[in-house]
């Protein structure tokens, strides 16, 4: 079963094609790396999946819905965690869960107990109260994801979560993420750290807007004869003729 | 349901604020205070001239009467126009007066008598105000004579006639009565048209709008938890500005406050909704506040704030039918000064619902949740 399936989609940009025909299926439950370098087509690719973006041909569908016609039900089914933090920092951590609640349609009693459960199992709840732009990266983005699958939704999609993270945060990081898979939740991840890649079920490599490579990261190594799936990476980013902005 | 979440967002922020609240009640309270005592077109201190060549009792008892009035400064009495003209270069004086040789003659003789008035025009509204200042004064010593006159007997009667200005709903042409009511509208647009325009680019520059637009919102229902906070904003800057203006200028409206409630509830929705459609153009701040600058200002300069309407030129005034604070202004400055009912003032009711309409409409239509 399919929660994401994409046949030949493609985003153009005037005469610049971003995402260029691109067709594959993610499977529920699993956790998908998309990887590539800057400027190949991730983001692109995944803010057309999210209902951000409007392709310019192609068909797709997410959590069962059509990415053209039903970008709302989308909307309903999914989480999102952009690349830029996009909590409100003038707002705590419980007001911040709370809002993001109430606008997936979780019931007004049922708000303040979740919002509990998940700060203690986060050790947050000593912050409950501190406003979100006094905290530190990490924990902005572990507090970031854990809006985006509050409310349980069918696939969670991840833009660079770990961006600019230290490692052992990073770490704790992919452990929130093997967590919500573990309660069902697909995890659809970009990122450029090679190791990430290998916490993945299967990744994709795109490579000027076309995926290169789709396959699970023991088998990528080998088809790429390396030791290591920066191996692999750097194999496939060699062929690449777009500038990395 | 999610509206609920999404106001109470718009409030926390705003509270949480550290500059926005204290500048909603700084603003209403600058404004009224200082402005209509700052900004006042009452001239007073001009500059006068004289050039007196008949040096008679008459000239003198007219340039008595002037300088007594308490609107002119006499800098100089010269022997000659030409020498009167030097003042007026050099800028000393606003208005030059010559009375001539013969004024007393003539006065006696033909119970008339002309005198000169030259105004330095570059400052045009003191010039403007001196002349007819003036004139009013020369007008007001000939009927005086001529009282005189009837007086003393000796004279067949002159036949004469003059007006008499009677100034309805604000008998002395007080400047902060005409002012204030028309102030109070610039505020509610200031406010009620600025501050959500300006919040949606702020959410778009900090990305979270992004992170509404991936959610289940409604593109409706987020332009209302927009509008609300501002709506209600817009009400209690109206309030202050009732209540500084019975403080500060013993004004209250001669008319129902209600009528002004209600039409200013249609008024600020309108104005909001007109930000709105700006927040959905610009993409950054710097943009969203240029693009206000200019609307608000063609806005306040069409709306009939500081010039009359009717003294505008055809194309202007035709301009002014789209310009809502218009509306406004006229409803405001009836209510308080006339005391206008709901029912007199119904067709600037269907003005500024229309703005509404179309203005908020265009905020939904071009809100892009996809691009």
């Amino acid at each position: 079963m399919n929660i994401v399936t994409t046949e030949k989609l493609t985003k153009k940009f005037g005469s610049f094609t971003a995402v260029d025909h691109i067709s594959f299926q993610v499977a529920r439950g699993e956790i998908f790396g998309f990887l590539g370098a800057n400027g190949a087509g991730k983001t692109t690719a995944m803010r057309m999946l999210c209902g951000l973006s409007k392709p310019t041909s192609g068909t797709g569908s997410v959590a069962g819905f059509d990415i053209y016609r039903q970008t709302e039900d989308i909307k309903r089914n999914i989480g999102y965690m952009s690349q830029k933090f996009s909590l409100y920092e003038d707002l705590t951590v419980r007001e911040n869960i709370r809002l993001y609640g109430g606008i997936y349609g979780i019931k007004e009693k049922e708000i303040k107990p979740r919002t509990d459960s998940l700060l203690d199992e986060l050790g947050f709840l000593s912050e409950k109260n501190s406003l979100v732009k006094s905290l530190p990266l990490g924990w902005k983005q572990k507090l970031s994801f854990s809006v985006a699958v509050f409310h349980d939704p069918g696939i969670v999609f991840l833009d660079e979560p770990t961006g600019g993270v230290d490692p052992s945060t990073r770490r704790q990081f992919w452990e929130l993420i093997y967590k919500a898979a573990d309660r069902g939740i697909t995890v659809f991840v970009t990122t450029h750290y090679m190791d990430e890649a290998e916490y993945c079920d299967r990744v994709s490599i795109m490579v000027d807007g076309r995926i290169d490579a789709l396959d699970s990261p023991g088998r990528l190594r080998e088809q790429y004869e390396s030791k290591t799936m920066d191996g692999v990476f750097q194999h496939l980013a060699r062929n690449a003729t777009r500038q990395a902005d | 349901m999610m509206l609920k979440y999404l106001v109470e967002k718009e409030f926390r922020q705003l509270f949480r604020n550290p500059f926005l609240p204290r500048m909603i009640l700084m603003f209403p309270l600058m404004i009224l205070l200082f402005l209509p005592l700052a900004a006042n077109f009452e001239v007073k201190n001009i500059n006068l001239v004289v050039v007196d060549n008949d040096r008679g009792s008459s000239s003198n008892a007219l340039m008595n009467k002037i300088t007594s009035s308490g609107y002119f400064h006499l800098i100089a009495v010269a022997d000659n126009y030409r020498e009167a003209l030097t003042y007026i270069e050099l800028d000393k004086a606003d208005v030059l007066l010559e009375i001539p040789v013969s004024f007393e003659k003539s006065l006696i003789k033909e119970q008339s008598a002309d005198v000169m008035i030259s105004i330095n025009a570059v400052n045009g509204t003191k010039g403007a105000f001196g002349r007819s200042y003036l004139a009013g004064i020369i007008g007001d010593f000939s009927s005086q004579l001529r009282i005189a006159w009837i007086g003393s007997g000796d004279r067949s009667p002159v036949p004469s006639f003059s007006t008499i200005g009677l100034f309805k709903f604000n008998p002395h042409l007080q400047y902060p009565v005409f002012m204030v009511p028309a102030l109070m509208v610039m505020l509610m647009t200031m406010i009620c048209g600025f501050l959500p325009a300006l919040n949606i680019v702020g959410e778009k520059e900090k990305g979270t709008m992004e992170q509404m637009n991936v959610t289940p919102v409604k593109k409706f229902t987020l332009i209302l938890s927009k509008l609300i906070p501002y709506w209600i904003i817009g009400f209690i800057v109206l309030t202050i500005g009732f209540i500084i203006a019975r403080i500060a200028y013993g004004l209250f409206p001669v008319g129902d406050v209600y009528t002004i409630y209600i039409y200013s509830s249609v008024f600020i929705l309108g104005i909001s909704g007109f930000g709105l459609v700006i927040s959905n153009y610009a993409k950054t701040l710097q943009q969203a506040m240029f693009m206000m600058f200019f609307f608000i200002i063609t806005f306040i300069f069409m709306s009939g704030l500081y010039t009359p309407i009717s003294s505008m030129p055809d194309w202007a005034q035709f301009i002014s039918r789209f310009v809502p604070l218009r509306y406004m202004i006229e409803v405001l400055r009836m209510v308080y000064l006339k005391g206008s009912s709901f029912g007199d003032l119904i067709t600037r009711l269907y003005a500024l619902t229309g703005f509404a309409l179309f203005f908020n409409g265009w905020a939904v239509l071009s809100y892009r949740k996809v691009s």
